[in-house]
C-alpha cells in the first residue's frame, strides 16, 4: 500500500510538472503578473508610500523590497487559484473522475494534487525571487533557502483554498466571481502592498480585517523567512488555516456529500 | 451457468432533491459476460455510473465488485474496475505512452511493468507505432482505443464503459465494438456497456433495459425477446419504454 501510494504521488507530481512545461504560457503570465508590480508600480510609489522600520526589517527599506515577499505571496495565490481553475475544467472535461476512480483513499488523491501544484507554484516563487535579485532587490544568500519552508507551506495553504474552491464551484463560469471575492479582497487586504499600521491608521476595522487574513500571515511568514528568521504567530495561523481549507476540501469532494452529483 | 458474478448490484435507490433516479435496480454481470445497459436519455444510466465508480454513494442498497462491497471496501473494489468514461479524459497535451503511464502509476503498478504492459495493450490495439504521438494528434477512433487500453491496463475484472462509441465513425464503431466482444470472450472479462445505439448488440449479450430508473427487463438477447414477444430489439425496446421504434 506504501508503495502504490508513492508511486501514485510520484505520478501526480510528474504529469502536473509535465503540464506545466506544456503550458509555458501560463508559466510566463504567472511571472509578468508579479513583474509588473514591482517594475512599474512599486517605481510609483516608492516616494508616496514611506515605510518605517519594523521587523524584520533593520533600517528603512525601499518599496519594491517591502513588496516582494507580497509578490511573492501573490505567485501563490494566482498559482493556487489556478490549480482550482484546472481541476473544475477537469472535473468538467472528466480527468478529475479518473483520478478519484483509482484504489486509493480519496483523501491522499486530493493531497498529492495539493503537493504536486505546490511543487509548481515553488518553481515559479523562486524564478520571480531571481529576477527581483537580478533586477536590485537586496536579498540575502541565505534567504533564498531559509525562504523555501516558508513558500511550502504558504503554498499549501493557498493550494487548499483553491481545492476548497474546486470542491464548491459549479461551473468553469462560476469562476470569475472567485477572482473578485477571492483574489482581490485577500490579496488587497493583507499586508502584502503596505503595513498593517499604516492601514490602522486610516481605518482599524480594516486594519483588523487583514490582521485575520490567512493571506497576512503567509505574507509575514514569507517575509520574516527571506531575512533568515521565523514568525511562529504567521507560521501557526498559516498552518491552521492549511489544516481547515484541507479538512473542509476532502469534505467536499466526499462522495457521500454528492460533489459530482451537484452538477446535474 | 458456473460462471461467477462480477458485479452485483441489489435494490440500488438513488435520488436527486425529489427526483427518482435509480428506483430499487438490481442485476448482475458475470465474468465473460458483455452486459448491455440500454436505456434512453435521463433513464439513470449515467447515475449508476457513478454509483458504481463510487463518485458518489448509493443511500440505500448494496454494490458489489469481485466480491468487494463498493461502500465497506472501495479501495479492493475500485481495484478490480476499469472504466471508460462517456468524455475522453485523456490529457491532451501529453503523449500516449505519458497518459497511460500515469494511469499505471495511479494503480501502483512499478515503471517496468508498466512499460511491458502498455506495449502489450497498444500493440494489442494496433497503436503502438503511436505511443509517443500527443493524444491531441489521434482521431477520436484512436483516442477511444487508447482510453480502452488505459482502463485495461491493471488488469481488471470487470470494465464499464459509458456509450464509447459516440462520435465516432461507422468502421471505428464495429473495429471497437468486435474488440469489446473478443475482450470478453478471450478475458473473461466482465463487461457493462451502456448504450443507445441497438446495432452494437450481439445476440449472445446480457441485455439490461433501464426506464425512468426502474428496471424493465434483464436477459440474454432472445430471452428478452420471448418475455415481450417482439422479434427485434428494437420493437422490445420500444415497448418496454413506451417509445415509437423511429424514436431510436
Amino acid at each position: 500500500m506504501m508503495m502504490h501510494a508513492l508511486r501514485a504521488l510520484i505520478g501526480i507530481m510528474s504529469r502536473e510538472c509535465l503540464r506545466f512545461v506544456h503550458q509555458r504560457e501560463r508559466f510566463i503570465s504567472a511571472l509578468v503578473r508579479p513583474l509588473l508590480w514591482l517594475f512599474i508600480f512599486a517605481a510609483g510609489f516608492r516616494s508616496t508610500l514611506g515605510v518605517a522600520i519594523i521587523p524584520p526589517y533593520e533600517t528603512y527599506v525601499l518599496y519594491e523590497v517591502y513588496i516582494t515577499p507580497g509578490l511573492l505571496g501573490m505567485v501563490q495565490l494566482f498559482n493556487g487559484m489556478q490549480s482550482s481553475l484546472s481541476m473544475v475544467y477537469d472535473r468538467e472535461m472528466g480527468s478529475m473522475k479518473t483520478l478519484l476512480v483509482s484504489p486509493l483513499p480519496r483523501s491522499f488523491l486530493l493531497t498529492s494534487k495539493l503537493l504536486a501544484g505546490v511543487l509548481i507554484s515553488v518553481i515559479q516563487a523562486i524564478v520571480f525571487l531571481l529576477i527581483a535579485a537580478a533586477y536590485g532587490i537586496e536579498i540575502p544568500a541565505l534567504g533564498f533557502l531559509t525562504v523555501l519552508p516558508a513558500l511550502i507551506l504558504s503554498g499549501l495553504m493557498l493550494g487548499a483554498l483553491g481545492l476548497l474552491l474546486s470542491s464548491f464551484i459549479k461551473q468553469l463560469e462560476n469562476f470569475a466571481g472567485v477572482m473578485n471575492f477571492v483574489i482581490f479582497p485577500m490579496f488587497f487586504l493583507s499586508s502584502a502592498l503596505y503595513p498593517l499600521w499604516r492601514i490602522k491608521e486610516s481605518n482599524p476595522t480594516l486594519a483588523l480585517l487583514a490582521g485575520y487574513n490567512p493571506f497576512t500571515a503567509a505574507v509575514e511568514l514569507i517575509r520574516f523567512a527571506l531575512y533568515g528568521q521565523f514568525n511562529l504567530q504567521a507560521a501557526l495561523i498559516t498552518l491552521f488555516s492549511l489544516l481547515f481549507f484541507l479538512g473542509m476540501a476532502i469534505w467536499g469532494y466526499n462522495p457521500s456529500k454528492g460533489m459530482m452529483s451537484r452538477r446535474s | 451457468m458456473s460462471h461467477r458474478a462480477i458485479l452485483s448490484i441489489d435494490k440500488i435507490s438513488y435520488t436527486y432533491g425529489p427526483k427518482k433516479a435509480l428506483d430499487r435496480v438490481s442485476f448482475t454481470v458475470k465474468e465473460g459476460q458483455c452486459a448491455i445497459l440500454l436505456g434512453p436519455n435521463g433513464a439513470g444510466k449515467s447515475t449508476l455510473f457513478s454509483l458504481i465508480t463510487h463518485l458518489y454513494d448509493a443511500p440505500s442498497g448494496s454494490i458489489t465488485i469481485d466480491g468487494q462491497d463498493i461502500r465497506l471496501k472501495p479501495l479492493k473494489a475500485l481495484k478490480a474496475l476499469g472504466v471508460v468514461f462517456q468524455q475522453s479524459t485523456l490529457d491532451l497535451d501529453l503523449s500516449v505512452r505519458q497518459n497511460l503511464l500515469y494511469h499505471a502509476a495511479l494503480h501502483g503498478i512499478k515503471r517496468r511493468e508498466a512499460e511491458h504492459r502498455i506495449e502489450e495493450e497498444l500493440t494489442r490495439f494496433g497503436m503502438l507505432e503511436r505511443a509517443q504521438e500527443k493524444t491531441r494528434q489521434l482521431n477520436g477512433g484512436h483516442r477511444r482505443r487508447v482510453e480502452i487500453a488505459r482502463a485495461l491496463l491493471h488488469r481488471p475484472r470487470l470494465l464499464l464503459l459509458d456509450e464509447p462509441t459516440v462520435g465516432l465513425d461507422v468502421p471505428s464503431r464495429k473495429a471497437l465494438v468486435d474488440h469489446i466482444h473478443s475482450l470478453c470472450r478471450e478475458r473473461q472479462l466482465a463487461v457493462l456497456w451502456a448504450t443507445h445505439l441497438i446495432d452494437e448488440i450481439a445476440p449472445k449479450d446480457h441485455l439490461i433495459i433501464l426506464h425512468q430508473g426502474q428496471l424493465k427487463a434483464t436477459g440474454e438477447v432472445n430471452d428478452v425477446l420471448d418475455q415481450t414477444g417482439h422479434e427485434t430489439i428494437e420493437a422490445a425496446f420500444a415497448q418496454l419504454t413506451g417509445r415509437q421504434e423511429r424514436a431510436l
